[in-house]
């Protein structure tokens, strides 16, 4: 069983050697929209629906799942070859277990402020089942280089997707955007908060956790029309590709 | 005479443009007395949800290719605008309307699939997403009854005075926002009373908010839905499944609860004839399209509001809880229809169960 993963693993080696982009854009690709851990698989909506009330919140929770998927993700790539395939899970368990509390340290450490605002949110990272999905489905099958990369793009992909709806509720709800911009990037960064509408009397529905479904909702809706119009084009590029094969045979 | 038309000599019954017409025409007495009561804010307010109403419900039927013509004309969406009208605040600014019509006819009715398809009362839905979005201006906006009530010595707004206030939220030089505006007497009796503060004598010594039969002010409007709400039950145009059972399990409940401490607890006729409860009983919890449809779990949909409205007004964080009755009920629907089908004619009810476990 390790043996014949290693051969793959080597061979897929000697493929990457010879195109580098053509290895990695797809993987790209798949994690920030294909494949998306939201959008896609719709894994991780727990804290996504949680956190994504304001800007600044959901900016802290998506950085600290980009360093932990990246974590886990080099980790398990590295050991993939050691392991016993009746024990990974557990393994996986641990290993995403402990990138999560070094995490968390770490907030707690240095951004003392952001660690209360999402309190239990950065513990449950580690119940996000995005995390041990990649780490099953990609990780434990691929090299340590394609791994970090896609542990990169499918946490890039899941806080882009985090700060969009965070944004959306924010600007809806309270009628700013990165309100409380200093409690993550220091007393310097005051400016970044923008007061979009001026005298707003705030929509708290898009605050609470309503909001988070209803909006969630519509970003999914928008992202079905967008992929519905892209495949209807590709149809109508087959077709015409077709009508021209023809009369030029003809 | 002989007829001159062939079979069937079926009349046919209403169909739902003319009936939504007609249930639409009979809340003209509850509103009227309103508007009495409370003002011409109501009227203004029907007004601007109705225009709301027609223009969402146009737009989103041509998006979404449907005949716009049609289902324009099936009166729905004015049903619809005109329970949010009556609903909302009498001084409620334009923009609150706006809200609750687009969550109602866009999101609540036509997202899930228009006229047939909704699962929620699309103008309750309006009514809970703006009492949790815009709490104070839900709850602030009511205008003091003074039309009729002389004993309350407050100001009034004549029709012009109110259009500006809702359209550009501006007021006469010598009128203020206190003086417009007071709690309802379901709000007095929520804070006050059943937290202890003071007891229901002391609050109808006061009298601010015991009428002759319910809330000041708001029983007028009650008994004129109520009669509009008969008039609808001796046509026939809703069963009296749902509104009975929802009057007599509220009048049970707050009978049989209310009558241990009679100091912190308002009566039955109260209840009954305060905040919206014979507008809910007769017109909103008896939507066709998100109430009940068999006989028996129509009765239990009517009681399981009447005792919802109970709870929250008794126990729960709002004073009023018509929206959050109906809409925690309409959830249920599917279930109580499922449970009281009625036995198909010629199968027995052993059989019947048999298949079922």
């Amino acid at each position: 069983m390790t043996n014949t993963k290693t051969e793959t693993a080597t061979q897929t080696e000697t493929q990457s050697k010879t195109s580098l982009l053509e290895e990695y854009a797809p993987i790209a690709k798949d994690g920030l929209w294909n494949n998306n851990a939201i959008f896609a698989q719709m894994l991780g909506l727990c804290p996504l629906l949680a956190v994504s009330n304001s800007v600044v919140n959901a900016l802290g929770l998506g950085i600290a799942t980009i360093m932990v998927m990246i974590l886990s993700n080099v980790s398990v790539s590295l050991i993939r070859n050691i392991v016993r395939p009746e024990i990974r899970l557990p393994v996986f368990v641990v290993i995403i277990a402990s990138a999560v509390t070094t995490i968390e340290l770490i907030i707690h450490a240095w951004f003392h402020e952001l660690y209360l605002v999402l309190g239990i949110f950065i513990p449950l990272i580690v119940t996000n089942c995005a995390i041990i999905a990649r780490a099953e489905a990609f990780a434990s099958k691929n090299t340590l280089g394609k791994s970090f990369f896609d542990g990169l793009m499918m946490g890039l992909g899941f806080a882009l997707v985090l700060v969009t709806l965070g944004a959306f509720r924010e600007l809806i709800g309270m009628g700013t955007l990165f309100a409380n911009a200093h409690i993550m990037f220091g007393e310097g960064m005051q400016w970044l908060s923008i007061e979009v509408f001026s005298d707003y009397e705030g929509f708290l529905l898009a605050i609470l956790p309503p909001g988070a479904f209803i909006g969630l909702a519509f970003l999914l809706a928008a992202r079905n029309l967008l992929e519905k119009k892209r495949k209807d084009k590709e149809k109508q590029k087959k077709q015409q590709e077709k009508l021209t094969l023809e009369t030029s045979v003809i | 005479m002989f007829l001159a038309q062939s079979s069937p000599y079926l009349q046919p019954g209403l169909n739902v443009s003319k009936m939504m017409r007609v249930v639409t025409l009979l809340m003209m007495p509850g509103i009227l007395t309103a508007t009495y009561v409370f003002g011409y804010g109501v009227l203004v307010n029907i007004l601007l949800a109705i225009v709301f109403a027609l223009s969402f419900e146009a737009i989103i039927l041509y998006l979404r290719k449907r005949p716009v013509k049609v289902y324009i004309n099936d009166n729905s969406a004015l049903l619809t605008a005109v329970i949010i009208g009556v609903a909302l605040p009498p001084l409620a600014p334009w923009w609150l309307t706006f809200v609750g019509v687009f969550f109602a006819i866009v999101v609540a009715k036509q997202l899930y699939g228009g006229i047939g398809y909704n699962t929620f009362n699309p103008a309750m839905v309006a009514y809970a997403i703006l009492l949790v979005s815009f709490p104070a201006q839900m709850t602030t906006y009511w205008q003091t009854p003074t039309m009729l009530l002389s004993q309350v010595d407050g100001q009034t707004l004549s029709l012009l005075e109110t259009v500006q206030f809702q359209l550009f939220s501006q007021l006469p030089a010598n009128v203020t926002m206190d003086a417009l505006t007071s709690a309802s007497p379901l709000g007095i009796v929520r804070t006050s009373v059943l937290s202890g503060a003071a007891t229901i004598g002391e609050i109808d010594a006061q009298g601010n908010a015991f009428g002759v039969l319910g809330g000041i002010g708001t029983e007028w409007v009650n008994l004129a839905f109520l009669a509009g709400g008969l008039f609808m039950l001796r046509k026939d145009l809703i069963s009296w499944h749902i509104p009975i059972s929802l009057l007599a399990m509220l009048g049970f409940l707050s009978l049989l609860l209310g009558s241990f401490e009679l100091d912190s607890n308002p009566s039955p006729i109260f209840h009954l004839f305060s905040g919206a409860t014979m507008l809910g009983a007769f017109f909103i919890a008896t939507d066709p399209i998100t109430a009940a449809t068999t006989p028996k779990g129509r009765i239990f949909y009517g009681a399981g509001i009447g005792a919802l409205i109970y709870i929250i007004r008794t126990w729960g964080g709002y004073p009023d809880a018509i929206a959050f009755s109906v809409l925690l009920m309409n959830m249920c629907v599917p279930l109580l229809d499922y449970y009281t089908q009625p036995r198909v004619y010629g199968h027995k009810a052993e059989n019947n169960d048999q298949e079922q476990s």
